[in-house]
């Protein structure tokens, strides 16, 4: 199970003849044999990448291929198009993994999204893992192991290094998601805990977040709201970060309704959330 | 505080991929800020830039005019708190304000604790005026639509006022394309107080501030205080513009602007590295990848009692060589006693590209100091094999505790 993807998941890469999209479509190919179906690439269409066909649009790599998900590593310039492109063709998940797309290309993005059954997860996104079955972005999967613990996250880097713990743990993972280091992004915290929350094999749940955004005022304000059973624990990261320095992609503080980490880390655990201070503390807290 | 201005002849050769250290945005000064307002069609002062005394008393002489203004050009906000904004009756007292001004290192509530140094400063028509004007346009995060902020309680203290109370803000939602309903705005307005008298000039202030707003690729434009004058007219008497760095790619009107941000030199030569880094001023070097892991292990050390030499987010682009390069501006750092190797190997960095990293730049050193290693992922036990073989003074670590403690501990005995 998981959520979002599994071993029936059937991906197209758009912008699959890239340098670094060849690099990660390769080693996402290797790890799950079968979930990849094609690639589009304007102008290639015909030809063939990695073994797999490669077409001049979504809409033909839909048809020809019946894929339900697309991973995007197309550069940042035509990305939103790319996005607009996959929505039009309602495939059912979008993974962006390009970075450093500009804002108001990603406005024109969410328009095309209201109303669509398209779910997008980035951009600026290491991706989707579910261990063992599919594998759609460029996390590191090494220590990923099928277990119970659904990871959401803004930060890659810290995401796998909780994937390395909650496996010497014993409890690998059902799911782990990130959702993207940009302000403007697909699915959220909030939307990936109602994911878990009806997924069987999620037993608990690791939030990683960090300052600037909103999108640990939205989990908080999820949490409260609904009636929550499963353990969440939170890892909130850039506590002690000068506040009116932006840091990497964590985001500014002083935009809208965005609290400071501390205050972040307060409505979480109002909510119901355990807060671990570093990625030390995570597993204990999941498993007292 | 002062600072030392350098000469700079001509801008150094920095070319367009070179962001600014506050990541993806880069922040226009009010004299960029007003340039662009102006070309938009929004009313100013009238004013000028100097950066010498003398010049300043040119400028002051050329506005013909008593009141003057002398304001201090920084990149961040809260100057007027922090005596960045100078009275002047005259060209000859305008001369002297910006010899006053050019020089000092500002410290606002927006520039952080380092502050920032005065390279110029900008001279304009004092103006009276009863009712001053927040507004803003922004993307609101939370239903990703330009938002326009608006309160009748601008000025020099609306930061403050407004936190202690938010109600004096309200906000209105444009579409996404940053179409909207006339009357409905100036309904809007009416609401946040402005008087009829003003409703017109200040909605069409509006219309063109949303269309700079696309135009330019902004992530937000800010004037505050919109004075509304006597006579019925809006004039902008502070501005401030983020552009949206991401976006300069299809703005080459922009790419000057990029010259006259003023880095930190390690700071400019870390981000030609394909290294995210801010300076601080502690004596742990850390060298971490991924801006999560790096802002953790920059809390786990100060919870530790350390002091950070650094933030440090190599990005996953980055070769072995530059990774060297980031490594290095931290062993050349006098202040840096020990280094904190805390890498979770994945994507294109994996643990041991680090370690030839570390030793390309311990090669290039004179300075030896101490590294804590601490690896996870990709070639975690190889990186650690290979850190054994090289003459490079080393400690491992386990966990990201253990590692933490350990260059906290080795910290306080170098001190």
């Amino acid at each position: 199970m998981g959520i979002l993807i599994d071993k029936n998941t059937r991906v197209i890469v758009q912008g699959m003849t890239g340098r670094s999209a060849t690099f990660y479509a390769e080693l996402a190919m290797r790890y799950a044999p079968g979930t990849y179906v094609g690639g589009v690439r304007p102008g290639k269409g015909g030809s063939q990448h990695l073994g797999l066909p490669v077409f001049d649009t979504a809409l033909d790599a839909v048809a020809e291929t019946g894929a339900d998900a697309s991973m995007i590593m197309v550069p940042a310039a035509y990305a939103a198009d790319a996005m607009i492109e996959a929505i039009e063709v309602e495939i059912g998940l979008i993974v962006c993994v390009t970075e450093r797309i500009p804002t108001l290309d990603m406005l024109r993005v969410k328009a095309a999204l209201s109303g669509s059954s398209t779910r997008l997860v980035g951009p600026n996104s290491q991706g989707v893992l579910t261990p063992g079955a599919c594998k759609i972005g460029v996390m590191q999967t090494g220590d990923a192991r099928p277990g119970s613990v659904g990871i959401v996250a803004r930060s890659a880097s810290l995401t796998s290094e909780i994937v390395a713990l909650t496996n010497a743990g014993g409890l690998g993972q059902s799911t782990t998601i990130g959702i993207g280091g940009d302000p403007i992004h697909g699915i959220g915290f909030a939307e990936c805990l109602a994911l878990f929350k009806d997924d069987p094999q999620t037993k608990s749940i690791v939030l990683i977040g960090e300052l600037g955004g909103v999108e640990e005022e939205a989990a908080a304000d999820y949490l409260a709201a609904e009636s929550f059973s499963k353990p969440v624990v939170a890892l909130l990261v850039g506590r002690h970060a000068p506040e009116d320095r932006r840091m990497g992609h964590a985001g500014t503080l002083a935009t809208l309704g965005s609290g400071s980490i501390e205050q972040k880390g307060a409505i979480l655990e109002a909510a119901g959330a355990k807060l671990a201070r570093s990625p030390d503390e995570v597993v204990g807290l999941l498993t007292s | 505080m002062w600072c030392t201005i350098r000469q700079s002849g001509k801008p150094s050769t920095v070319n367009r991929d070179v962001r600014t250290a506050k990541g993806d945005q880069m922040f226009l000064q009010e004299a960029e800020a007003k340039k662009i307002l102006g070309g938009f069609g929004i009313a100013l002062p009238r004013g000028g830039v100097a950066d010498n005394g003398i010049a300043g008393g040119g400028v002051a002489a050329m506005l013909a005019t008593e009141k003057l203004v002398v304001k201090a050009l920084i990149r961040a906000g809260g100057r007027g708190l922090a005596g960045g904004i100078k009275f002047a009756d005259g060209a000859v007292q305008a001369g002297a304000a910006t010899d006053a001004l050019i020089g000092q290192t500002l410290v606002t509530a927006q520039t952080g604790p380092k502050g920032e140094c005065v390279r110029s400063v900008y001279i304009e028509e004092a103006l009276h005026f009863d009712t001053a004007l927040f507004l803003s346009l922004l993307i609101d995060q939370r239903n990703a639509r330009p938002t326009l902020m608006a309160s009748i309680a601008g000025g020099m203290d609306f930061e403050e006022n407004a936190r202690k109370a938010p109600q004096l803000v309200q906000k209105y939602a444009l579409e996404r394309d940053g179409a909207h309903n006339p009357a409905e705005l100036a309904a809007f307005l009416a609401n946040v107080g402005v008087e009829e008298a003003h409703i017109a000039s200040v909605c069409s202030v509006i219309e063109a501030l949303v269309k700079a707003f696309f135009d330019t690729d902004a992530r937000l434009i800010e004037i505050n205080p919109l004075a509304l004058m006597p006579d019925g007219g809006a004039v902008a008497i502070d501005a401030k513009i983020v552009l949206d760095d991401n976006a300069l790619f299809r703005h080459p009107e922009f790419e000057a602007l990029s010259h006259n941000v003023h880095l930190d030199p390690s700071e400019l030569i870390a981000q030609r590295n394909e290294i995210n880094f801010v300076k601080m001023e502690g004596d742990i070097g850390l060298v971490t990848n991924g801006a999560g892991l790096g802002l953790a292990t920059y809390d786990m050390v100060v919870e530790h009692g350390g002091a950070p030499a650094n933030f440090m987010d190599i990005r996953t682009t980055a070769t072995s060589f530059q990774i060297a390069r980031g490594i290095g501006l931290l062993i050349e750092d006098p202040a840096v006693n020990v280094l904190l190797v805390n890498i979770h190997g994945g994507g294109m960095t994996a643990c041991d590209l680090v370690v030839g990293s570390l030793g390309f730049a311990y090669q290039r050193s004179t300075r030896k100091p101490p590294i804590v290693f601490r690896v996870a992922g990709h070639n975690a036990d190889w990186a650690r094999r290979m850190m054994d073989d090289k003459d490079l003074p080393h400690h491992h670590a386990g966990s990201m505790t253990e590692a933490v403690a350990m260059a906290v501990k080795l910290s306080k005995g170098a001190a």
